[in-house]
Parts: C-alpha cells; structure tokens; sequence
C-alpha cells in the first residue's frame, strides 16, 4: 500500500492534473466545489435533455453528493458527509460527457459511469461516509446557487480547505473497492 | 393505574432525537476504539481514527455526526398499567421528533409520499413500534436511521430445508453486497422466524441491542460469533477501503415461526449506530 501518495489538488483544475491522480491516493482537495444529490441530479438530467442551461457550468468542475444538516448561527454548513454515489450512476455519464472532471461521494459505481471515468478522462473520490462532522470543519462557505425549493437537496457552491478524499476510481479506471478488498479477503 | 401526560412524551422524544444524532452510546464508542487498535490495513486505521475525531467534534461543537440524522423510529413498550392522557400517543411522538429536528439543526429528509417525493420539511412522521408489556412504565427507544445501510438491507424469504447454512450465506450475501455503500465498519442486525413483516422488525430492534451483548440463545450466539468473523475475513474494511474491520457486531434475534417458512431479514447499519433509550 506504500504506493499511495498524499496530494494536494486546487480545484477546478486542468485534465492533466486529473491524469496524474491514482487509484488509492490520498488528496486533499481546496478551491470550489458544488453539490448536488438525487433531486438535483434529476432537474439537472431533464434540463440537459430539454436543451436549456445547468445552473451552473460543469465543465472543468466537481460535484460532491452530499445533502448538508442545517448550520447553526454563524457556521457555513451543518454536518456535511457523503451520500451514496450509485443513486446518480443513471444521470452521471451525461454530465461526464459534457466536462465534468470529478466526483466526491462513498459507495461503488455502475460500469457505465466507469467507462465514461475513463472515456472523458474524469476521477471517482470517496469521502469517509458517516464523518460529517469532520468533514464540516474543511468547508469554509456555503451559498445555495439553484433549486433552493429542494432544501438540503439545493445546489450548493462551496469553498473548501484541504477537504480530505481517497481516490477510488482513476481516469484509467483502477477501483480501489475491488483491489484493496482482495488485498485484505481472508475467505 | 399510572397517569403520564403526552408533554413528558414530546419533551422526552425531542431531547432524545437530539441526543441520539451527537453522541454514540458506550459500547459504540468502545467498539470504534477497539476496531481502530485492532485494523489491519494503514487506510483503515485512518478512516477509523477520523470516526474517532468525527464523534469527538460532533459531541463537543453539537455538529450530528451525519448529515443523514435519518428516518425517525421510535420503539415504545408501554407497561398496560399506564394511562397516556393529554391527546394521541402518536401525535404527542410526531411532535417530539419535529421539536427535536427543528432546535436539533437536524437534517429533514423524510418526503410525504414514496412517488411525489415531497419533503415534510419536519422529519415526520416517525416509523412507530408499540408493544404492550406488563407493568406502569413507558420505556421509549429512539433509533434514528440512515439509508445509506438502509438501502443496503433485504429480506430472505427462505425454506425450511435452506437451515443454519441458507440463514449464514442469507447474511454474508446481504454484508458482501452492501460492501461500500452502507458505510462500514457496520452492525449487522437479523431477524429469524416470524413472519414476512415480523423478521424486519426484530432486525431492527436487534439493532438497539448492545455491540458487546450476544444472544443468550447457545446456537444463536455461536452464530453471531462466526458470522462476525467471516464478515471480517471478507476485505471490505473501514470505509470499504480495504481491511480487517468490515462489522462491529452481528446481533440476531429469533421468533417463532411457521411449519413452512424461514423469513430472514437482514438490517445493516453504519458504524453510526444510533439509538437513545429512556424509561419513564
């Protein structure tokens, strides 16, 4: 497991920055993320196939699905931990195909969102699921963009400081759930 | 006959959804210190000593420890002695979860209808377990679930002649197919016999049981024993990224059941395994 690095990654950021990323690594991501999870995904899905405009431009950008608890008084966001990726694996390769670079989220993807990881030369993250309260501490601000009617479900442009994820899947499509849980299976 | 006023009820569910999203009881807590001395694999032992500062910083800045502060149930064993008065039982229990979620900054994520998937923007209503016991005290559990495990939960509707070993391929097929998605280092709560609903339930339940407490039943705590430490053979690990600690605990809990069925359910749970018990 030596292998692994630890990186730092400023987001968005350019395709090659993404190729160097590997299975396994341990990044800590700063910069400007947005979040989005299943209601959003899908008005996001039927604005894409209506031909109108997404709230915000994937291009070059990161989705985390995350569904924040509410801030108390003078905090940005409540707690703020990942959900699981596969419920978005049906609207996710149409937002790869048009630029988006990565994914923060906890839980294995479908083979269709593998192969267009690899087709559009994007990268799966996890976050450590059921750490929100930790996870809270590195989001500096928080401000809802679009769909505010969805509540925690809203599209949420955050700033984030050393935001810490492991690369699972790579823009080669190495899956860190399927090679670490071999390493360790007894049976 | 005892008289309990359905305010004390509001006031008790309230404080307890609240306590139950920020602080994990004892033999969680333990359980989590224990798996993260005893993990394997480096990344394991990492995601396990986060778990450690997670719960730390939830208790201290009053942050839940999950964003998904989950679907309210509720398990209520009113001894048959006790009176409620001051209105509906259920009601007074809707209202303390939506006290509870509204001065808990605790995350609403419950829609009206499965379909129109409206939010009702106060976490009701609760999923409620009334089981009438002998005696004149009220005791109410609060178990707050997520749906990250929830998703990941089945029931086996299996024969007879599958026995012993249909029942532990049922539980290790359930763990091995959650894998990432249910948040793991898990518990594992089962329910054996009873009915097509019935087994669900003690699933549930099971899981209120403690990490540390087998079943007092010799073959079923043998059982818990092997499947906990086949589950743990299985790499998944913390976070589902490789490892040694994939379970907590497996707690079974049996019923009787019908000469032709052998219902299994299996309900996985994160390692935020929540629950608050009172007794009024």
């Amino acid at each position: 497991m030596g292998i692994f690095m630890n990186r730092y990654l400023t987001v968005p950021c350019e395709e090659k920055v993404i190729k160097e990323l590997r299975s396994g690594d341990y990044v800590y991501i700063t910069g400007t993320i947005y979040t989005a999870r299943d209601a959003a995904h899908k008005r996001m899905y039927e604005a894409l196939d209506q031909s109108e405009k997404l709230p915000f431009d994937v291009k070059d950008n990161m989705i985390y699905y995350m569904g924040p608890s509410p801030a108390r008084e003078g905090r940005p966001i409540g707690s703020a931990g990942p959900t699981t990726a596969s419920r978005m694996d049906k609207y996710t390769p149409s937002l790869l195909e048009i630029g988006l670079k990565g994914m923060i989220g906890k839980g294995k993807r479908s083979d269709a969102v593998k192969q267009a990881i690899i087709r559009n030369k994007a990268v799966y993250f996890a976050a450590v699921g059921g750490a929100g309260a930790l996870l809270s501490k590195s989001i500096i601000k928080s401000e809802i963009i679009a769909y505010e009617d969805l509540g925690t479900e809203a599209i949420r442009k955050l700033e984030v400081k050393d935001f810490p994820v492991i690369v699972v899947i790579d823009t080669e499509g190495n899956d860190l759930y399927e090679s670490a849980v071999e390493m360790y299976k007894e049976n | 006959m005892r008289t309990i006023h359905t305010e004390e009820i509001i006031k008790n569910i309230k404080e307890m959804c609240i306590e139950a999203n920020h602080y994990l009881t004892d033999d969680m807590v333990l359980a989590l210190t224990k798996a993260a001395d005893m993990e394997k694999s480096p990344l394991g032992k990492q995601v396990l000593c986060q778990l450690q500062d997670n719960l730390q910083i939830a208790s201290k800045d009053m942050i839940p420890i999950c964003q998904d502060t989950g679907m309210s149930v509720v398990f209520l064993e009113i001894g048959q002695n006790v009176h409620i008065e001051g209105g509906l039982l259920t009601e007074a229990i809707n209202e303390g979860v939506r006290q509870g979620y509204k001065e808990g900054y605790l995350r609403k994520s419950v829609v009206k209808d499965p379909i129109l998937r409206e939010n009702t923007k106060d976490n009701t209503p609760a999923v409620i377990h009334y089981d009438i016991v002998e005696g004149d005290k009220v005791k109410l559990i609060v178990a707050p679930k997520g749906f990250g495990s929830e998703n990941m939960s089945r029931v086996f509707m299996l024969k007879p002649a599958d026995g012993l070993e249909g029942v532990k391929n049922s539980i290790l097929t359930a763990v091995q197919d959650a894998g990432p998605n249910a948040c793991p280092p898990m518990v594992v709560g089962v329910g054996i016999g009873g009915t097509f609903e019935k087994c669900a339930i003690l699933a549930k339940k099971a899981l209120t049981r403690s990490v540390g407490e087998r079943s007092q039943i010799p073959y079923v705590r043998e059982m818990e024993e092997e499947l906990l430490s086949k589950i743990n053979q299985s790499g998944i690990g913390p976070g589902g990224l490789g490892g040694s600690i994939t379970a907590l605990a497996v707690n079974i809990n049996t019923y009787p059941t019908h000469i032709a069925g052998l219902p299994v359910a299996v309900n996985i749970c994160c390692h935020v395994n929540r629950h608050c018990v009172r007794i009024l």
